[in-house]
Formats: structure tokens, C-alpha cells, sequence
């Protein structure tokens, strides 16, 4: 192969590895590139130069590369199509290792030294893909063919099918490694949003900014100044880009503007609530250290004004897809901003105006332009240009590079064209997808053959510019500044009359056309490979609906989200069908307006840092004596204290089980939520959300409190202790401390809005203190000041004390481990003091701190109820305190408690279970089966709802709901773990494995 | 979403926790036949369109407001004291 | 026409001109035997089962848009039958024995494919848990493993092992669980249907019950008045809406769930992943998406969009869970509307109006349970008598006290 026929086949893409490219051969002019300065990066490992201002697109084609892709199912060879971010073909992997960025458009990449990129969705390489021969059995991959086969025999889906399917689709590959950059989140506030920094965008942000109102700027692009940057357009008798740039600068002196560069609003949400992406750090190689790579702003705007333009839309025709066929005003855009000229020798295909300009600039730069395929039979001519009138491209040619064209002229004749570029220009389609965001559907606009947003989008949000269908250049700048005047004038703001700079008003005359009808494959969405037959045999098979379409064809579902193929697509089923484009459907978007990484939603929010962490005031202590800690809820508690020796985690739990029964163990209970419940009506708004009575609680006295969902479920329990004539503190558990005190305050709000009751969780205002075992009170005595005997302060006591000489505390007479013991609780901040205190004055005692895990053994001997049993799928009955809901009050869920599934006699009770062999193994979750039926749901007689070992008793010991379970006391089942395929003999005993007639507690 | 709410102002509505229809403000209390109940916890009007709802502000001042809501366009028309609305439906202690 | 391999074949060779529309769209007849309101899975599967397995003919799904159109065009593709309780698991496990045979049934690959759920868990509490709802799958016949943390990260190393707020300390695995393609579960349907007779009608929606002394005569459209001996109502998401045309009001709310899929990607994730401990679950399709979902916004709402509280904390749950998923990049989002119910689980049974059955209450299960809610709700409509595996599903379990409530949240829809 000669080294010309490689320049317009896949110019050098198939040179040798390692070879350095040609130097930027296709850079003809200045554009806004920094020529001052070059940049090295790297294309498939090879090494090429381009300057800061470029993107890797540019840079790319000014070194003469244009292979940069593969599509998706045909594995066609693609070159870039457009300059923005509607890119479907450029798809390359960026940087590498944990940092790969697969599917990145080469069209936003902004060029930095050491850019490092590769093609993707093909092997072995770029220039030969094996996956090519899908494109030789391209008849047989048509729209939906997988429906129809892949179904024989059946088991070959999974087996075989399906992976060669999922291997073979997919495009670029995403890393295993966790991504390494830093992610912030940010909210921002403003009285008008302006959405695009083009002419519309830019004039609005001057119109509010001068009017004093605080204006937020976005623009997706580093450089503001949209489409002037790309034309030759004067404005105010200025260059565009020179008036761009003086409005930037005037607006960047606004202390009440913010502007925002690399700025996407992805999103319209609720009540003027926009999502934005920043890409703080996506043009350098990695951020700089402690900076993020990404923002994301919720930006809260009173009203906002869309100006993100419009999207040039391609015309379908047989192998229309060649690397090298492009969009006009993307030829147009590399030519005037980055001075790159797409070809050499360029054709244009065009149905209305603006491709016209497209060839007007190629020209005056010098690059030839051998034809002007024009689909329309009026209008002038293109002076000193081949300006074919009423004539198609019916057919291109070239391998991995356009190398010709057929061309069909108004009287039928086809003829040859040679050329490297063809630029087309099918229209342009307004930016609409943020006005459709919350469902309003666009309208149909028969001047310029595309959607506009409808008046009926989001509330607040005004339209201006090509996004509202305003095409010119003085469209731009008047809709702009119209719509901006409009909100100010709503929002209170005084408007000057703003000076509007003379801008090009230039018709669009344009003349529809879709596609060019004949044989081949004629391209609609470029990425998915989706064809105007593939249409076809979509409204053959009746699949008409746009939806339908859309679906079954996978059209517009690739990483462009169809931005330049949805409206050909319903043009061309509006065709089949025979009804008009509006009748046939609209197309929708759905946020994000361009992808997102999964990062910046994620924010801070990743790793340890996914949820807060709460610690208990004496969490410090707890390390220093080399607790271990675990999770529950959003706390971090104490599971077991392991000594020097211990080996296994069951040896140090025992110790502290034994230890506490022995001696007294001290636990940090301050989890448990803690609410104080005030008022002349406190008592009696207590009867009302306990299923148990409180009104007659004694002063001084603690009580255990069920309480109830209205449906008679169990919600939480706790205990509650009177500590005053008009004062109850009320405990819940750890996990229901929110949901409770939520419910408290609906009840006293919304239900009994006139008691005289106030609540105030104070769970993180008291450290609480579980003091329990038989050395409990000697113990506290030397801590408590005052007299805590057994007679001052017996059983279920309560009151305030004072403790280490005057510090206020509370004192509780409550046991969960059937032990004496007493609940204490100071101030959170003394909390550490406290139990430093506590373990220092226990020495002699045999003072051991245990954690969770004793709490869980200590409560399962004793018979208490916890989270195993409190699943909110229980009543009171379940648990065997169906004595406790009191029927002779009116209380949250008594009602309903009494209904007839609720109240069956042989429902599901709470008993207690020992192993028939004390050195079996039970696991929780294990059902109940008894001995002489088989293990299947009929014969499922209910669940172990907690396991633990119990050191007292030397045995398994289990709590389990049971069917029936009341009238089966001293019977033997079998509990199955089919998980495991064990089963485990069981006797059914009473649920008190420890002192069920009270004695230790009394102690 | 934003909430107005009526003594903090505009908030965002990822302030509070929803519950849901504020006719479970109309608790048929007293020791009343289940089916009253029944009705009262279950069935629901489930309009679209405009709906009075409870929003309970859990990370602010906790109050209860009934915010009435449109629940097809998701628009705001108005937020009030849950205390104030269930006085208003007769309620007291 | 009989889909098959070598009809490809031979429709390849001869440009693809013998395909025929895979339904008709026929105008309503005046009357029908059964009329089933609701084009989506749950109505086609009706309409399929009905001329199939239960013998009748004269049947019509209305549709008041494009079928597959409500939430069997928007869901995360995921079939399981993972459930806890006695109410729903049998029907789930039915389910899931129809998706596997599926494909032969209708003629259509809908790519029902079994490659596994994994449900993590992150403490012992929840390892009990799914110890339980493990034995009850098998106890119903259906089939659960329990791995641990190491077999956990054999099967996905890229899992945040190291550096989680909430360790994985195993999961509950389901192999036969999985995905299938949803839109083509309704196409399938349809299709299987239309070939058995029965008219798809859709732009039909339907606006009034004609009722007459408690009896049910038909239903009036939009494109006319359409008598019916029997109407069978399966439009999860505006139930209460079409309810209320025949009075009743239904324990359900109406509530927005989004649900996300990423840019196309090289296989990485093979099966269907949940975290414990937020609100994630994740699959990847055919195609390359990470398909992958998390909560309801959480409140009434009956437009298809939710807002932004939720999709940020749908991405936290992802990251926390596998923080490579941070360069993958958010593709498209789109929300359904749910029927959430008072309990968390659905309804298949007669109203009091004659005549008229009403399916719905789908709560975000509705697409794993098409099969079975097809196949349950013609077994009503033909033998007015509930399938032995939908028995649970009445209206009047509130009144009994017989919620299933696997969640164990009571009487409040947006936390099922």
C-alpha cells in the first residue's frame, strides 16, 4: 500500500506502532487555539501535538486522523461526526488504570499535555476489527432479530447465546478498581439561571446582570461564546467571537454573575431545582491535590432562562456513515475555532441555508470544495462553486475514509465525486430536552421542519435563542434578551431598555429532507446502528408507536440519547405511516441532559464516609481497652472487649455473660433514644400511645411500655419512668428512637393538638449507663450520692440523684439482663468521666465491661424481646403480651389489634428453645418442622428468631415464634437450616431460661 | 421540591419526611368498631391532582404541616400547621 | 408466522419482506366475553392465558396508549422469587417456573435469563433474616443459598471489601433468579395473544364502568361504549383512578419510582447485585447498561419523573457498594408510577361490583410477577375462583388482619 492511498483510506491509523504521526498536516489556520504552545498526547499509543484550546477531536483531525471508532453492532468503522457534545461516533477510552474514563467523547475532551486515550468496542485493533464481520451478516442482525431465534434449546441462553451477545455489545470497558478522584456537591441560589453561553445566552446574563439581579451562567464548553466561536458571524459590527469574548468580560466584572465554564445543567427538577455538573479537574490529568474532579450543584433558581442552542441533524443515504462524512457546521466549527480543515478536498450535502456557509468559509480559507450537493431545486447559487441544484448523495465509498461520493443530479444523473469530507447539513433541531423534562412535549414548527419547546414546560423556565427555535444570529441576541426582561419584570427588577448589537437575521429556507430513498443501509442513529430499514421492518412488523419504534429498533438509546437522530427517525415513520411528523409522535427526553458520572452523585458519600458515624460518649474509653466495635444503625457500639489470651470472640462474650451474672458488668446503653415527655396531659397522652397504662404510674416509678402501630403491630417498647407529677422519660430502642419520636409528635400534633404536652428527644443530650449484676448497688453506692438501698430505691425505681458529689444525674431501677441492675445516666459530656469512674471504683468488685454481644446473651436468658422478635410483623399476642394491651382505653392500634388473623389461638408464639443434645448448633432464621413431617411450607410451623450460647447454662439457647406455641410447651420438634442441610432436635420451654420468677433483680 | 413553609419559609422538601394522605389527621377515636378503623388506615382517595398531605419537618423545627400538593404536576399550592388544620377538622385532646 | 432461526435465515436472503406485524390493530367489536383494562404486562398476560390455558375466546385488552407502555416499559428487568411470606412466595415461585419456560411458550425470546440474585447482608441480624426467608424459599420449593463474606468476594471482587461503612458479610443467593428483556415480555405477549385472537386495541382508554344493579355491562372508551360479560382491570399505577369510575376506593397510593441506567459497557457485573445497607440494586443488561435502581421518591405522585434527593442517593448507595461504578457515567433516568399498597403486596380478586376483578397493588414488584399475574388473573376471570397460588391477594385481608407485610412497616405505602 502506498503512502497515498493510506492518506485517504484511514489516513495514518495504520502506520507502524511508535511512529510519530504527522504534525497537525490538516491545522490551516489560528482559529482560538494557542499556537504558542504545543501538547503531546498519545491516540492508541501513538504520540501526536495539538494546543491548549483544542479538544482531542481537533487535535486529532489536525493530525490528519480520522478513524477514532467502531459502532456498536455492525462494528463499522466511525470517524467524528459532530464538535459538541452530541457526539455519537468518537467514542474513545481516556486515561488509564483506576482512572479510565471508557466512552468519553473526543468531541468535550479538552486537549492537556499527556492525554492519553484509545479506541474502543473493537479487537485487535482499530483498524481491523474481527467484530467487522457482523457487518457482513448485517441482514441477518436486522432491527429486533434476537426476539425471533437464540431460543433453542432453552438452556442455551445462559449458556451460550447470551454470553457471545454480552461479550460482543457493551462499548468501552469500565476499570475493577475503585475510582481514586474526590467527588463535592454544592448549592447554589439566583434570581434568573441562564443555560448556555452562546449569543441568546450570553445577552440574557447581560440584560439580568446589569439590572443588578444575581445570574448564574453555565455553559457545557471551557470557552463561552457557543456557535459565534465556530462562525465568521459579525455582531455589533465586531467579530462574534471578539464580542463574546467583551460580554464575558464585562460579566466576569458583575460582582452579582457567576459564570460557569465547564458547566452542563443536566437536569430541570421541581420548583426551579436544576442539576449541574462542574468537571472542575476533567481537563488536566488528575486534580490537583484536595480538589475534586467533579461538582455537583443543585441550583436553586426563581426563574431561568434556556439558551443552549440547537443541534445540527444529518440526512440518511446509503453508507452514510463513512469515516469522513460529517456535519456542515461541524466542518464549519473545526475550520473557524480550532483551524482545522476536516479535508482536503470537501463536498457538502445541504437542504437549506446555513450549509451554505460551510462552504462560503472552506472556501475563503482555501480548501477546495468540489461540490455543493443541494436538495433544493430554487434559490441562488454559490458564486465560484460547484453548486449542483435539486440533487442527493446517493452513495459513498472508501473503506476506513471517505474516498468519493455518488451524487444524483435534479435530472436523474448519478455521477462520482472524489472527496475526503462530506459535510451535510439536513436542519437544525432546537435544544429542547430540559423543557421537556417534566413531560411537557415539544410542538412541531413547520418554518424550520423541527420541535420547539412548548409554553407549557417547566414553570419559570423561559426559552430563547435556536433552543426556542430562533435560528439566526439577531434571534439569538433579541430572544435573549427578551426573555431575561420578562423574568426580571416578574421578580420586581427594573429593566433598562437593552441596546440590542446588530447581528445577521439570515432566513433558514429550508426544504425537509430525511433521507435519500434507494437500496443499502442508510444510517439514522450512527452509535446503535440503526437504519432507515431497520425503520421499515419496525412499521412493517407494527411496531409504529414512537415508543414501539424507539424500543425495538434501540434507536436513540445510545450514549447521544439520539440527539441527532429522534426527529429523522419520526420523519421517516411519519413518512410510512403517511400521517404528518407531529401526528406520529414527539420525542422526549429524560434527565441527564449528557451522561454522568456515577461519582459526583455520589459526592462525599463513598467509602467510611457513606453515612455518618455515630459514637457513644464512651467510645474513646472503649478503644483504649481494644474494644471491637460494630455497626448498628449509624452507631458504632461495643461487641465484646477481648483480654490478652482470649482467642476466640465466644471466650471473651462469656467471660463478660459470667462476669456480670458473677460480679456486675457496666454497658453503654446511651443508643437506646431518650425522650422527655412534659405537661399537665403528659400521663394522658401516654395511655394513649402505650397499649399499657402510665396515667396511674407513681411518681419515682418506671414501668415497661408496649407501643403499638394503629394497625396492632408492635412498634417499639422501652421502658417509661415517671420522674415527676407532669414529667416522663420515655426509652425506645436504638433502632426506632426516629421513627417513634416522629410518631409522638404526629400523634400530639395532628391528632391531639390541644394536650398539654411538649416532647424533646434527648438522646444525645444523656450518656445512660447499664450498671447490672449482683454487685450493682455496691457499686453505685460509691458513685451515686445519696442513700440507693434496696428500700430508698427498690425494684422499677427511678429518680433524679446527684452523682461523684453534684453532678446531676438520673438513676433508674430497670434490668434487661434479669440481673440487679439500675440504669444511670449524666450529662453526655460527663459520660466518658462516668464510665472511667465506674470501672475504677469496680475493681474490687469484679467490674467488667461487656458489650453487644453479653447484652444480647444476658437479655436471651432472661426472655426480653428484641430486634429478632420486634420485626414489625408481630402483635403483642405474638410475643406473649397480649395481657399488656389494655382493651378498657382508647390507644394508638388497640382496635385493630383485635382483628380475627390477629387474635387466632393457634397464631405464632414467642417460646424459648434448648437443644435436646447441649453440643448442637442452632442458627437464627432456622424453622420449626415437627419430628414426623417433612420439611416443606405446609408442615413450616414457624422461625428462630435469636441464638445465642448461653455460658450459665453451658447450651444453645434460642427464642422462636412458634405456631401454636402457647399449647406446646415441653414438646420436641426439629428446627431445619436447609441453607445448610442441618437439622437440629429441640425441646419448646418457657422463654425465662434464667430466674423466671425474679429473684436477681430484687436482689 | 421546595416547601413553603409557613414559619421558616422555603425549604427543600428533602428537610422533611412524608407520610402521606391527611385524612389519617380524622382518627375515629374512642373504643370504635374496627371497620371504622379499617377505613380510616386503609382506603384512600389517591387523587391526581390536587392532594392534602403530611410532611413532618424532621431535620428542622419538627412540626407537622399539611402541605396541599398536585400530584400530577407536583405543584405547590399552599403549606399549614398540621396543628392548625386538625383543629380546624374539629380536633382538640 | 413462527419465529425460528432458519425463518431468519431465509427472511435475511429475501430482504426481510415476509415479516408480518407481530399484532393486529383492530377496531373494538361492540361486546366482548372479557374485556381486560390495561395493555401492559400484567393485562397481556391475561388476555394470553386466558385464550390458552383457560379456553376462552371473544376476549380484548384496551390500552389507553401504546402497549408496554406504564411500568413493563419501565422497570430494572429483574424476575426473583426471593419473598419471605407464606402469602406471596408460592406465587412468586409459580412465577418463576412460567418465566422458565417462557420463550417455548410464546414463540419469543424475551431473554429470560437466570444468572443469579444476590441479596448482601452487613450484619448478623441480617443474616438471620435471610437465614429465614432462605428456608421459607426452599421450603416453598423454590432454591436459596447463604454464602459468606469469602464466597461473596469470589464471586465480585470489585465489591468494596476494604473500605465499607457497613462490611458485606455474605448474601443470599438465588440462581435461577434474574432478568428478562421487558419490553418484549409485553411484545410477547401480545403477540401470543393477538395470534390467539384476541383484539389489542390501543389509544383506548378507558373513562366509566356502564354498572347496572351491582353487575358489571361493559365499559365506556374513548372510542365508544364496549359491552363485556366479565371486565378484569390490571392498570398498576392508576388503579384508584380507574377504580373510583366504579366507586371504590382501594388501600393503595400512587408513587414515583425511578429507576437509571449507565452508557454501554464491557460485561462486569454478571448477576443481580443489592446492597444491604442503602438502597441499591444493580444488574447489567445485554446491551452493557448498568441497569440499576434504589427507593420510591416517597410521595404521591403521578408523574412519570421523580426529583433529585433520590437519584443522589440511589448513586451513594452505588459508590458505597462498588466505588469503580464512579467513572461509569448516568445514561438515562425515567419514573413509573406505583401502586403502592397498604402492606407491600398485591391484589388478584373479585370487587363488589359482578363482574368486575381488579388486579393491581404491585407495589416495585410487578414486573418478576407478570407470569403468575397473568396466568392467576385469568384462573379468576374463567373460574371465578382465585388460583390456589393467589389466595392471599383479597381486598378484604385488611379487614381480617391478613396483610402480608414482608417489610414489616404496617399501613404506610412509601416504606414498602
Amino acid at each position: 500500500m502506498n503512502q497515498a492511498l493510506r492518506q485517504t483510506e484511514g489516513f495514518v491509523a495504520d502506520l507502524p506502532q511508535a511512529a510519530l504521526g504527522p504534525s497537525q498536516v490538516q491545522r490551516v489556520g489560528a482559529g482560538l487555539v494557542d499556537r504558542s504552545r504545543t501538547l503531546s498526547f498519545t491516540f492508541d499509543g501513538r504520540a501526536y501535538a495539538g494546543h491548549p484550546g483544542d479538544t482531542l477531536a481537533s487535535a486529532l483531525l489536525a493530525n490528519g486522523v480520522r478513524l477514532m471508532g467502531r459502532s456498536f453492532k455492525y462494528h463499522r468503522p466511525r470517524s467524528v461526526i459532530a464538535s459538541s457534545s452530541e457526539e455519537p461516533n468518537a467514542l474513545v477510552e481516556l486515561r488509564s488504570g483506576a482512572r479510565a474514563e471508557p466512552n468519553t467523547r473526543a468531541t468535550v475532551v479538552e486537549l492537556w499535555d499527556g492525554l492519553e486515550a484509545r479506541s474502543q468496542n473493537r479487537w485487535p485493533s482499530l483498524a481491523f476489527d474481527a467484530l467487522g464481520v457482523n457487518d457482513f451478516v448485517s441482514p441477518f442482525l436486522t432491527a429486533g432479530f434476537y426476539y425471533k431465534t437464540f431460543m433453542w434449546p432453552a438452556a442455551f441462553w445462559e449458556k451460550l447465546y447470551e454470553p457471545v451477545i454480552r461479550r460482543a455489545a457493551g462499548l468501552g470497558r469500565l476499570s475493577t478498581e475503585a475510582d481514586p478522584d474526590a467527588y463535592d456537591k454544592g448549592f447554589l441560589h439566583c434570581d434568573l439561571l441562564v443555560i448556555g453561553a452562546g449569543p441568546s445566552g450570553l445577552m440574557a446574563a447581560l440584560t439580568a446582570g446589569r439590572a443588578g439581579a444575581r445570574v448564574i451562567l453555565c455553559d457545557e464548553d471551557f470557552l463561552l461564546g457557543g456557535r459565534l466561536n465556530a462562525e465568521t458571524l459579525a455582531v455589533g459590527g465586531q467579530a462574534g467571537t471578539d464580542w463574546a469574548r467583551a460580554a464575558v468580560a464585562e460579566l466576569a466584572a458583575l460582582p452579582n454573575v457567576r459564570m460557569m465554564p465547564r458547566t452542563t445543567v443536566v437536569g430541570a427538577f421541581d420548583h426551579g431545582v436544576f442539576a449541574a455538573v462542574e468537571r472542575v479537574a476533567d481537563h488536566v490529568a488528575a486534580p490537583l491535590a484536595g480538589k475534586p474532579r467533579q461538582i455537583l450543584w443543585r441550583i436553586t433558581a426563581r426563574r431561568s432562562v434556556l439558551a443552549a442552542g440547537a443541534i445540527e441533524r444529518p440526512i440518511a443515504f446509503r453508507d452514510n456513515d463513512r469515516p469522513g462524512v460529517m456535519l456542515a457546521g461541524a466542518v464549519r466549527a473545526y475550520l473557524n475555532r480550532w483551524g482545522v480543515a476536516a479535508g482536503r478536498r470537501v463536498a457538502l450535502f445541504v437542504n437549506n441555508e446555513d450549509g451554505l456557509r460551510t462552504a462560503r468559509d472552506l472556501d475563503a480559507r482555501g480548501v477546495d470544495v468540489v461540490a455543493v450537493i443541494d436538495a433544493r431545486p430554487e434559490g441562488e447559487r454559490l458564486p465560484g462553486i460547484r453548486h449542483l441544484k435539486g440533487a442527493v448523495v446517493t452513495g459513498t465509498a472508501g473503506r476506513l475514509g471517505l474516498t468519493g461520493i455518488t451524487v444524483r443530479d435534479a435530472q436523474g444523473r448519478e455521477e462520482r465525486v472524489a472527496c475526503d469530507v462530506l459535510g451535510v447539513s439536513g436542519g437544525w433541531n432546537p435544544t429542547v430536552a430540559l423543557t421537556s423534562h417534566h413531560s411537557a412535549r415539544p410542538v412541531w414548527e413547520e418554518g424550520i421542519a423541527a420541535f420547539v419547546p412548548s409554553l407549557d414546560g417547566p414553570k419559570g423556565l423561559g426559552v430563547a435563542g435556536a433552543a426556542a427555535g430562533a435560528l439566526s444570529t439577531h434571534g439569538a441576541l433579541a430572544t435573549g434578551a427578551a426573555r431575561a426582561a420578562e423574568a426580571l419584570e416578574d421578580l420586581g427588577f427594573r429593566v433598562s431598555s437593552v441596546d440590542l448589537p446588530e447581528a445577521e437575521d439570515a432566513p433558514v429556507r429550508l426544504r425537509p429532507l430525511w433521507h435519500v430513498s434507494g437500496t443499502g443501509r442508510a444510517w439514522v442513529d450512527f452509535q446503535n446502528d440503526v437504519t432507515v430499514k431497520d425503520i421499515k421492518l419496525a412499521h412493517q412488523e407494527n411496531f409504529r408507536s414512537v415508543e414501539h419504534l424507539k424500543r425495538y429498533t434501540t434507536l436513540g438509546m445510545a450514549t447521544d440519547q439520539g440527539k441527532t437522530s429522534n426527529v429523522t427517525a419520526l420523519a421517516v415513520m411519519a413518512e410510512l405511516t403517511g400521517k404528518g411528523i407531529p401526528e406520529t409522535g414527539t420525542t422526549m427526553f429524560r434527565p441527564p441532559y449528557t451522561p454522568v458520572s456515577m461519582g459526583v452523585l455520589a459526592g462525599r458519600s463513598r467509602d467510611e464516609g457513606f453515612k455518618p458515624t455515630r459514637l457513644t460518649p464512651s467510645h474513646k474509653w472503649a478503644r483504649e481497652q481494644g474494644a471491637v466495635f460494630v455497626e448498628v444503625g449509624m452507631w458504632l457500639r461495643a461487641q465484646w472487649f477481648p483480654r490478652p489470651g482470649e482467642t476466640t470472640w465466644r471466650e471473651s462474650v462469656d467471660r463478660e455473660v459470667l462476669a456480670t451474672r458473677k460480679g456486675v458488668g457496666v454497658c453503654d446503653v446511651t443508643t437506646l433514644g431518650k425522650i422527655d415527655v412534659q405537661g399537665t396531659d403528659a400521663g394522658a397522652f401516654l395511655d394513649r400511645v402505650y397499649a399499657n397504662t402510665f396515667s396511674t404510674l407513681p411518681v419515682g416509678k418506671v414501668r415497661y411500655g408496649l407501643m403499638l402501630r394503629e394497625d396492632g403491630h408492635v412498634m417499639d417498647d422501652g421502658t417509661t419512668a415517671r420522674l415527676g407529677e407532669h414529667e416522663y422519660v420515655m426509652t425506645t430502642t436504638t433502632a426506632n428512637a426516629v421513627a417513634v419520636f416522629r410518631h409522638l409528635e404526629f400523634c400530639r400534633q395532628c391528632l391531639w393538638p390541644d394536650l398539654d404536652v411538649q416532647l424533646v428527644s434527648t438522646t444525645e443530650a444523656w450518656a445512660q449507663v447499664s450498671v447490672a449484676g449482683p454487685n450493682a448497688r455496691r457499686l453505685l453506692e460509691r458513685v451515686v450520692d445519696g442513700d440507693i438501698s434496696d428500700a430508698a430505691f427498690p425494684t422499677m425505681a427511678c429518680g433524679n440523684v446527684t452523682v461523684c458529689g453534684g453532678l446531676r444525674a438520673r438513676l433508674f431501677r430497670i434490668s434487661f439482663s434479669g440481673e440487679l441492675a439500675y440504669e444511670i445516666a449524666v450529662p453526655a459530656r460527663y459520660g466518658d468521666a462516668l464510665i472511667r469512674e465506674l470501672m475504677a471504683q469496680g475493681k474490687d468488685l469484679g467490674a467488667t465491661p461487656y458489650g453487644t454481644e453479653a447484652l444480647g446473651v444476658l437479655r436471651v436468658e432472661k426472655g426480653h424481646v428484641a430486634g429478632g422478635e420486634l420485626n414489625g410483623q408481630s402483635t403483642a399476642l405474638n410475643m406473649g403480651l397480649g395481657r399488656m394491651v389494655s382493651r378498657k382505653k382508647d390507644s394508638i392500634g388497640m382496635v385493630l389489634s383485635q382483628r380475627e388473623e390477629l387474635v387466632r389461638e393457634d397464631g405464632l408464639r414467642l417460646v424459648g428453645v434448648r437443644p435436646v443434645d447441649p453440643t448442637a448448633v442452632l442458627k437464627g432464621g432456622s424453622h420449626f418442622v415437627a419430628l414426623d413431617k417433612e420439611a416443606v411450607a405446609a408442615n413450616d410451623d414457624g422461625w428462630l428468631t435469636s441464638v445465642v450460647h448461653s455460658p450459665h447454662l453451658g447450651h444453645q439457647i434460642a427464642l422462636g415464634y412458634l405456631r401454636n406455641g402457647a399449647a406446646r410447651m415441653g414438646e420436641r420438634l426439629r428446627v431445619v437450616n436447609l441453607l445448610a442441610k442441618t437439622e437440629v432436635e429441640v425441646e419448646i420451654v418457657s422463654p425465662h431460661f434464667i430466674d423466671p420468677e425474679g429473684e436477681r433483680l430484687r436482689g | 421540591m421546595l416547601i413553603l413553609h409557613p414559619l421558616l419559609g422555603l425549604r427543600d422538601a428533602q428537610e422533611f419526611t412524608y407520610l402521606g394522605d391527611a385524612s389519617i389527621i380524622d382518627r375515629p377515636d374512642g373504643l370504635t368498631e374496627p371497620e371504622a378503623f379499617h377505613d380510616y388506615l386503609y382506603l384512600r382517595d389517591n387523587p391526581a391532582g390536587v392532594h392534602k398531605e403530611l410532611w413532618f419537618h424532621e431535620q428542622g423545627d419538627r412540626s407537622w404541616l399539611v402541605v396541599t400538593r398536585n400530584t400530577v404536576t407536583h405543584e405547590i399550592l399552599g403549606a399549614e400547621l398540621a396543628r392548625d388544620y386538625a383543629r380546624g377538622r374539629g380536633r382538640s385532646r | 408466522m413462527k419465529y425460528s432461526a432458519l425463518r431468519v435465515f431465509r427472511e435475511a436472503l429475501t430482504g426481510h419482506k415476509g415479516w408480518t406485524p407481530a399484532w393486529r390493530d383492530p377496531d373494538p367489536q361492540p361486546s366482548y366475553d372479557i374485556v381486560v383494562v390495561g395493555g401492559g404486562g400484567h393485562g397481556l398476560a391475561t388476555a394470553f392465558y386466558l385464550a390458552k390455558e383457560f379456553g376462552q375466546a371473544r376476549i380484548a385488552v384496551l390500552e389507553k396508549g401504546w402497549i408496554g407502555g406504564g411500568n413493563a416499559g419501565r422497570n430494572t428487568t429483574i424476575i426473583r422469587s426471593n419473598y419471605l411470606l407464606d402469602g406471596n412466595q408460592p406465587f412468586y415461585e409459580f412465577s418463576m417456573k412460567l418465566w422458565e419456560g417462557l420463550e417455548q411458550d410464546l414463540n419469543y425470546n424475551a431473554m429470560v435469563s437466570q444468572r443469579g440474585i444476590l441479596n448482601l447482608f452487613h450484619t448478623d441480624a441480617q443474616r438471620d433474616a435471610y437465614t429465614r426467608r432462605g428456608n421459607a424459599m426452599i421450603l416453598h420449593g423454590a432454591d436459596a443459598e447463604l454464602l459468606d463474606r469469602s464466597q461473596v468476594r469470589k464471586m465480585y471482587p470489585f465489591l468494596n471489601f476494604d473500605h465499607a461503612r457497613f462490611p458485606i458479610k455474605g448474601g443470599l443467593l438465588q440462581r435461577r433468579a434474574g432478568t428478562a428483556r421487558h419490553d418484549a415480555v409485553a411484545w410477547g405477549y401480545a403477540r401470543g395473544a393477538d395470534q390467539r385472537g384476541v383484539d389489542i386495541i390501543q389509544n383506548c382508554a378507558v373513562t366509566g364502568f356502564r354498572i347496572v344493579n351491582g353487575r358489571v355491562l361493559g365499559v365506556e372508551t374513548t372510542r365508544g361504549y364496549i359491552g363485556a360479560i366479565k371486565v378484569g382491570v390490571a392498570v398498576a399505577g392508576s388503579s384508584s383512578r380507574v377504580m373510583a369510575a366504579a366507586g371504590m376506593r382501594l388501600p393503595i397510593e400512587s408513587h414515583v419510582l425511578q429507576a437509571f441506567v449507565t452508557e454501554g459497557l464491557k460485561p462486569v457485573i454478571d448477576g443481580v447485585l443489592t446492597f444491604g445497607a442503602g438502597h441499591f440494586y444493580v444488574s447489567q443488561s445485554d446491551k452493557g447498561g448498568l441497569v440499576f435502581g434504589g427507593d420510591i421518591d416517597g410521595y404521591n405522585s403521578y408523574a412519570q419523573r421523580g426529583n433529585m434527593a433520590v437519584v443522589e442517593d440511589v448513586a451513594e448507595g452505588g459508590m458505597a457498594l462498588m466505588p469503580m461504578i464512579g467513572r461509569a457515567r448516568l445514561l438515562r433516568t425515567w419514573g413509573g408510577i406505583m401502586d403502592m399498597s397498604m402492606d407491600g403486596s398485591p391484589f388478584i380478586d373479585r370487587t363488589p361490583v359482578q363482574g368486575l376483578y381488579f388486579n393491581g397493588g404491585w407495589c416495585y414488584g410487578g414486573f418478576k410477577a407478570t407470569p403468575a399475574s397473568g396466568f392467576c388473573f385469568a384462573h379468576l376471570l374463567a373460574r371465578d375462583e382465585p388460583h390456589p397460588t393467589a389466595v392471599a391477594y383479597r381486598l378484604d385481608r385488611f379487614r381480617r388482619g391478613a396483610m402480608i407485610d414482608e417489610k414489616g412497616q404496617g399501613a404506610q405505602p412509601n416504606l414498602h
